[in-house]
């Protein structure tokens, strides 16, 4: 019980440290991003309406790209790091934890902001929930590889440039699960199978991601 | 057995023997490949004398991915037992499988050329490399940036692994997304679907890019063995 409320108490934190990191910054980058696109191919409604929600997944993944560089760092500087190592917990708890804690935090916004970006895009009302739905699943899998990533360049110089190369390989399946389910819905086809495959990459990215970011953190911590 | 072989003076006694006749046996292999794949086989029906950059471009492909899976093998014997030679291994491998990548990239650009009318189109096959060689790079930049070399051999080691658990889920994803690319000729239902014609000069090229392959890490790890052994201030047990 008392092991609960540790885990509660640290996603909290984790929650608020992602937060107040500044969630103002990949959003405006959403936002942006989303509101060039019809200047730059014209407002023409039939291309919006197939080109606009597989670009809004391609900007909310960079959107988060965007962020993995500081999921660690704050840790890194302040020591967190090394605490977590003296710890009686696997570090593989504590990079679960903060991975769920920027899906939340981070995720979780830009998720909700991809439904009103999706109508704007003229997407089809019917549509619109399954965008948004593989858009947050999508950015679920890019956060548990995210933080692989940040942990992988922990403490190396200018590691963004870096960590983006190191993740797009693994942002790759998602992606596509994502995108077909998406051009599924438009087709007015169902969009469970892709949407099935897609959380399996889920399942994949959390089993992955936290073992892969506990061993990397550790690698830093002992030598 | 292996840890025979982890012994970095025992290891540069054994190459000095290994790393002549890998690469002797690459040069024989190319000598009678070449010129039977290039001027001797023939020409397919369907797509005339381009059909040779087959003979190039497969065997490339092939060693490319094996190479990733020889590195995430090195990769898994470092982090497990701390062997020093294994992470030298993995450190030779990656270059090579890069570039054995890149080739197979530029091959199958030109010859995507004359028989789709295109340089590159998004097909499965071709992003499913495009993307390994996205890993080999990834894993070359993560290891160039950390200066630790202890911490770099263990990180470039999860990367690995969890890279190569990645490359078949990403093949199989982008196969199922889009292709164009014929299936493989070889690990297909009925057995092998290609001449015997072809077969041979193709199989021959397999064996010297894959010799090639051996003598070109071979030869970078005797580098890095003798380089660290140079760093400690002894000199291995082998005599130049």
């Amino acid at each position: 019980m008392a092991a609960l409320f540790t885990l509660w108490a640290l996603l909290r934190r984790e929650i608020a440290l992602a937060w107040a990191g500044g969630v103002a910054t990949p959003l405006g980058f959403f936002l942006g991003a989303a509101t060039l696109v019809p200047l730059a191919v014209g407002a023409e409604r039939a291309l919006l309406e197939r080109i606009g929600p597989p670009l809004l997944l391609v900007f909310a993944g960079l959107a988060a790209i965007m962020t993995f560089e500081r999921l660690l760092q704050a840790d890194l500087e302040d020591g967190s790091i090394e605490q977590w190592a003296l710890a009686p917990w696997p570090m593989e708890v504590f990079a679960a934890v903060k991975a769920i804690a920027a899906v939340i935090a981070i995720g979780g916004p830009i998720t909700l902001t991809a439904a009103p970006l999706a109508i704007a895009l003229q997407t089809p009302p019917a549509a619109a929930p399954v965008v948004v739905l593989a858009v947050g699943l999508a950015l679920a899998a890019f956060y548990g590889f995210g933080l692989l990533g940040a942990a992988l360049t922990a403490g190396v110089k200018r590691g963004g440039l870096l960590l983006a190369l190191l993740v797009l390989p693994f942002m790759t399946p998602p992606l596509l699960f994502a995108a077909a389910a998406i051009s599924a819905a438009a087709a007015g086809q169902s969009s469970v199978p892709p949407l099935t495959l897609l959380s399996a990459c889920v399942l994949f990215a959390w089993t992955l991601g936290p073992f892969g970011a506990g061993a990397a953190l550790r690698a830093h911590s002992e030598s | 057995m292996v840890s025979n072989f982890a012994n970095p003076a025992r290891f540069l006694a054994l190459t000095r023997w290994a790393l002549p006749i890998a690469a002797g046996l690459a040069v024989l292999l190319f000598a009678i490949g070449l010129p039977w794949a290039l001027l001797f086989a023939p020409a397919d029906y369907l797509q005339g004398e381009s059909v040779r950059i087959m003979f190039v471009h497969v065997p490339a492909a092939s060693w490319a991915l094996s190479g990733y899976m020889a590195l995430a093998g090195a990769s898994f014997v470092h982090l497990i037992w701390q062997h020093a030679l294994a992470d030298v291994a993995a450190r030779a491998i990656a270059p090579v499988g890069a570039v054995y990548a890149g080739l197979c990239l530029a091959t199958g650009s030109l010859w995507g050329k004359p028989t789709w009318g295109t340089w590159w189109v998004w097909d499965g096959r071709l992003t499913s490399m495009l993307i390994l060689f996205l890993s080999y790079l990834g894993y070359l930049a993560l290891r160039a940036a950390i200066e630790d070399e202890k911490r770099a051999a263990r990180l470039g080691a999860i990367l690995a692994l969890v890279g190569a658990v990645n490359v078949p889920i990403v093949h199989f994803s982008v196969e199922w997304w889009n292709t164009l690319h014929q299936p493989s000729s070889f690990l297909r239902a009925g057995g092998v679907a290609i001449d015997p014609s072809l077969l041979w000069p193709l199989l021959i090229m397999g064996l010297g890019y894959g010799a090639l392959f051996a003598a070109l890490c071979l030869a970078q790890m005797r580098a890095h063995v003798l380089e660290q052994a140079g760093k400690r201030g002894y000199a291995p047990g082998d005599s130049p």
